[in-house]
C-alpha cells in the first residue's frame, strides 16, 4: 500500500516573510467578531492563523498581532512561549509529531520514533523542541496524549492523523511525502 | 451475557451509513429534541437534569444540576456564558474525540439545549488543536446548524437567541482544567485560578457567571430532556445513573471504547469479556481506571468497600480488583477514581519504574508553573525516576519520590498537584518491590524497553 501524504494546510516551514493579504486581514477580522466582549480573547486565533500562514511566529508575527489587538506585544509573545504548539523558528516541509505518553509507549511509539529519525536522517538537537532535517523536508517531536489511545501508537503529520503506525507503516508514511 | 452494551450517547457512532452531516443527523431525528426544549422550557430542562442525577462526565464527577443551580437566569443581572469542554487531554482517554469526529450535532443539540436552559446567549467550544480535522468539523456542523435555524436569532421562532465559536487550544494539558481554560480563553496563559470562588458560577469568564461542561456531559443532556430525568436515572446504579464512555487501552485484544450503563460491569469483565482480556497470552499487573492521574490498581488486590445491603444497612465487603464495580463510588472507595473513563491496562511483562517515568515525564511537561510545589516537584520526580530506569537509582530514591509527591499534593492552586503526585505516591506503595529491585541491579539496569517508554 502507498499513501501519498500532502503538505495539507498547515505551514510548518515558514518563511515569515511573506506577504500579509487583504485576505489574511479579512480571516483576522473575522476571528476577532467572534470574541465581542474581549478583543484579547483573539490572541490565540490569531496566533494559530499566522503560524499557519507563515509557518512560525517570529517578531513580526507577535507585532502584527499585539497591533491588530491593541495589546503590549509581550501579551502576545507569553502565549507562544507558554503553549507547546506554537513555535518560533521553521519546522520541516512535513513536520511529524509522535505521541509518547503511557498507552501510545506500551504500543510501541519509541519504535516508531527512532524508525521515522532513522528514515528522516535526523541528530537529536541542542536546542529543546524538533528535530529538523538539514534540507528542511523533515521534522520530528514527541507530543503528549494525542487522544486516540486505542489506536496506539499514533502520529501527526501536519494536520493529517495517523492511527496504529508501526515500523512498517512508518517507513509508507515518510515515502509517501511528496 | 450481563456485558452487553448500552449505546446512547454512541447510538450512531460507526453505524454503517451514518455521516456526521445535518441531513444524516436529522433523518435520524436530530434536533427534534431541541425543539421539545424550547417548548417545555429552560427551568423544566434544568428540573429535569437535576432529576436525573447526572455527574460530569470529564473527570471530577461532579452533579451537573447542582453545577447548573448555582446560577439563577432570572437573577442575574450579568450575562452568562457557556463553555463546552473539548480540551481532551487525560492520557488514556479518547471518547470525546469520537463524538466531534463522528457525531458533532449530537453534541451542539445538547449544547444549545443546555445553553437555552441556563439563559445564555454566547457560548464558545474549546478544543484542543491537537485535533486538526475535529475543530473544522465542529466549524462546519456549527455553520449546517445556523442555516438550518438551530442556532442565531430567534431560534425556530422561539425568541431565543444563541451564537456559538470554536476557540482552538494550543497544546497545554492545563487548560482542561475550567478555570485554566478560561484564561485562556481570556487569551492569556493557562493558569488556573485561586479558589474560591470554588465555581465558575459565581466569577467565570469575563468575570461572568459561567457554566463549563464536558463534551459527553453536554450530549447527555439531550438524552436527558429526551427521556426526562427519572427514566434516565434509572440507567446505571443510584448516585451513578447513566451510561458511561469507557475507553481502554495499553494491553488488552480490543482496545477501543464502549458504552455501558454507569457500573453495569466490573472491571474484570471489561478487561476480560468486553476488551478479549491480555494481550499475547499474557496476565494482568496493573490498570489505572480513570486516566493516568487516576491512583493505579494492583492485580491481586483486594478493597474493603463499604456499600448498602438490600435491608438499607451498610456494610462492608471484601472485593477483588477484578470484581470492582466501574462507577464513580466503587472507584473512589478502592482509592482511586473514574475519573474521564480511560482504562489503561499494563501486563505481567511491563516493567513498572519505566510506565511511572512515563507518566511524570508527561507532568513534568504539562505543569503550567505557576505553583512552586508543583513546577519544581513535578521536575524532580521525572529527574529521579529518569535516573532510576536508566540504572543509576539511589537506594533511598523510593522514599525521596513519595516526599517529594507529598509535598506537592495539597499545595497548589489547582487538581494537578494531586494528578502529579498521585500516580507516583501509588505506583511506589504498591510496586515497592520492584522499585528496589530495579534500583538494586543497577548498572546492569536493562535499557531495552526504555526505549519504548522514556525519552
Amino acid at each position: 500500500m502507498s499513501t501519498t501524504l500532502e503538505v495539507g494546510t498547515e505551514n510548518c516551514a515558514g518563511p515569515e516573510t511573506g506577504e500579509i493579504t487583504p485576505a489574511l486581514e479579512k480571516q483576522a477580522t473575522e476571528l476577532i467578531a467572534r470574541y465581542p466582549v474581549s478583543a484579547r480573547s483573539a490572541v490565540m486565533p490569531l496566533l494559530h492563523l499566522w503560524q499557519e500562514t507563515f509557518g512560525y511566529i517570529g517578531p513580526r508575527g507577535v507585532e502584527w498581532i499585539a497591533a491588530k489587538l491593541s495589546l503590549q506585544e509581550i501579551q502576545v509573545l507569553e502565549l507562544v512561549t507558554f503553549y507547546p504548539w506554537f513555535r518560533q523558528r521553521p519546522y520541516g516541509k512535513f513536520h511529524f509529531r509522535v505521541c509518547r505518553t503511557l498507552p501510545c509507549a506500551l504500543g510501541g511509539a519509541g519504535k516508531t520514533f527512532a524508525a521515522l529519525q532513522k528514515l528522516m536522517r535526523l541528530k537529536p538537537g541542542t536546542h529543546e523542541g524538533a528535530m529538523v532535517s538539514a534540507d528542511g523536508r523533515f521534522s520530528l517531536e514527541y507530543s503528549e496524549c494525542l487522544a486516540s489511545c486505542g489506536t496506539a501508537p499514533v502520529v501527526l503529520c501536519n494536520d493529517h492523523f495517523h492511527e496504529k503506525v508501526d515500523e512498517k507503516k512508518a517507513t509508507e508514511l515518510v515515502g509517501g511525502c511528496s | 451475557m450481563a456485558c452487553r452494551e448500552h449505546r446512547l450517547v454512541f447510538k450512531n457512532i460507526d453505524v454503517r451509513g451514518y455521516t456526521r452531516d445535518i441531513a444524516c443527523y436529522q433523518k435520524h431525528g436530530g434536533y427534534g429534541i431541541l425543539k421539545k426544549g424550547l417548548a417545555i422550557g429552560g427551568p423544566a430542562i434544568r428540573d429535569e437534569v437535576k432529576k436525573s442525577q447526572l455527574r460530569g462526565r470529564g473527570g471530577a464527577g461532579f452533579p451537573t444540576g447542582t453545577k447548573w443551580s448555582f446560577i439563577d437566569p432570572t437573577k442575574t443581572t450579568k450575562p452568562i456564558y457557556l463553555i463546552c469542554n473539548a480540551d481532551e487531554s487525560e492520557p488514556g482517554t479518547f471518547k470525546d474525540r469520537q463524538i466531534i469526529y463522528k457525531d458533532p450535532h449530537q453534541l451542539l443539540e445538547g449544547m444549545i439545549l443546555s445553553c437555552f436552559a441556563n439563559g445564555v446567549k454566547l457560548a464558545y467550544l474549546y478544543i484542543r488543536c491537537e485535533f486538526t480535522e475535529g475543530w473544522k468539523i465542529m466549524e462546519k456542523a456549527l455553520e449546517e446548524a445556523r442555516t438550518a435555524g438551530f442556532l442565531g436569532k430567534n431560534i425556530l421562532s422561539s425568541g431565543y437567541d444563541l451564537e456559538i465559536y470554536v476557540h482552538r487550544g494550543a497544546g497545554a494539558y492545563i487548560c482542561g482544567e475550567e478555570t485554566g481554560l478560561i484564561e485562556s480563553l481570556e487569551g492569556k496563559r493557562a493558569y488556573p485560578r485561586i479558589k474560591p470562588p470554588y465555581f465558575p458560577a459565581v466569577l467565570g469568564l469575563y468575570m461572568c457567571p459561567t457554566i463549563v461542561n464536558n463534551v459527553e456531559t453536554l450530549c447527555n443532556v439531550k438524552h436527558i430532556v429526551e427521556m426526562g430525568g427519572e427514566a434516565y436515572a434509572k440507567i446505571g446504579r443510584p448516585n451513578n445513573t447513566g451510561t458511561r464512555l469507557l475507553c481502554v487501552s495499553g494491553d488488552v485484544v480490543r482496545p477501543g471504547y464502549y458504552e455501558f450503563p454507569v457500573g453495569a460491569l466490573t472491571l474484570g469483565q471489561l478487561i476480560n469479556d468486553v476488551c478479549g482480556g491480555i494481550r499475547n497470552g499474557n496476565r494482568l499487573k496493573a490498570v489505572i481506571p480513570g486516566g493516568s492521574s487516576a491512583k493505579v490498581l494492583k492485580a491481586g488486590e483486594v478493597y474493603k468497600i463499604k456499600e448498602k445491603g438490600l435491608d438499607g444497612k451498610m456494610m462492608e465487603k471484601e472485593v477483588g480488583l477484578e470484581d470492582l464495580r466501574l462507577d464513580f463510588d466503587t472507584l473512589a472507595a478502592a482509592g482511586s477514581m473514574a475519573g474521564s473513563g480511560g482504562v489503561i491496562v499494563m501486563d505481567h511483562t511491563r516493567d513498572m519504574v519505566e510506565c511511572l517515568a512515563n507518566i511524570s515525564a508527561f507532568y513534568a511537561h504539562e505543569s503550567c508553573g505557576q505553583c512552586t510545589p508543583c513546577r519544581e516537584g513535578v521536575l524532580w520526580l521525572k529527574k529521579i525516576l529518569g535516573r532510576i530506569a536508566v540504572g543509576h537509582g539511589r537506594e533511598d530514591d523510593p522514599a525521596l519520590l513519595k516526599e517529594v509527591a507529598d509535598r506537592i499534593a495539597g499545595r497548589t492552586i489547582c487538581a494537578f498537584g494531586e494528578a502529579a503526585a498521585w500516580p507516583v505516591q501509588s505506583f511506589i506503595t504498591k510496586f515497592k518491590a520492584e522499585f528496589s529491585a530495579r534500583i538494586a541491579r543497577n548498572g546492569s539496569a536493562s535499557r531495552r524497553d526504555t526505549i519504548s517508554l522514556l525519552h
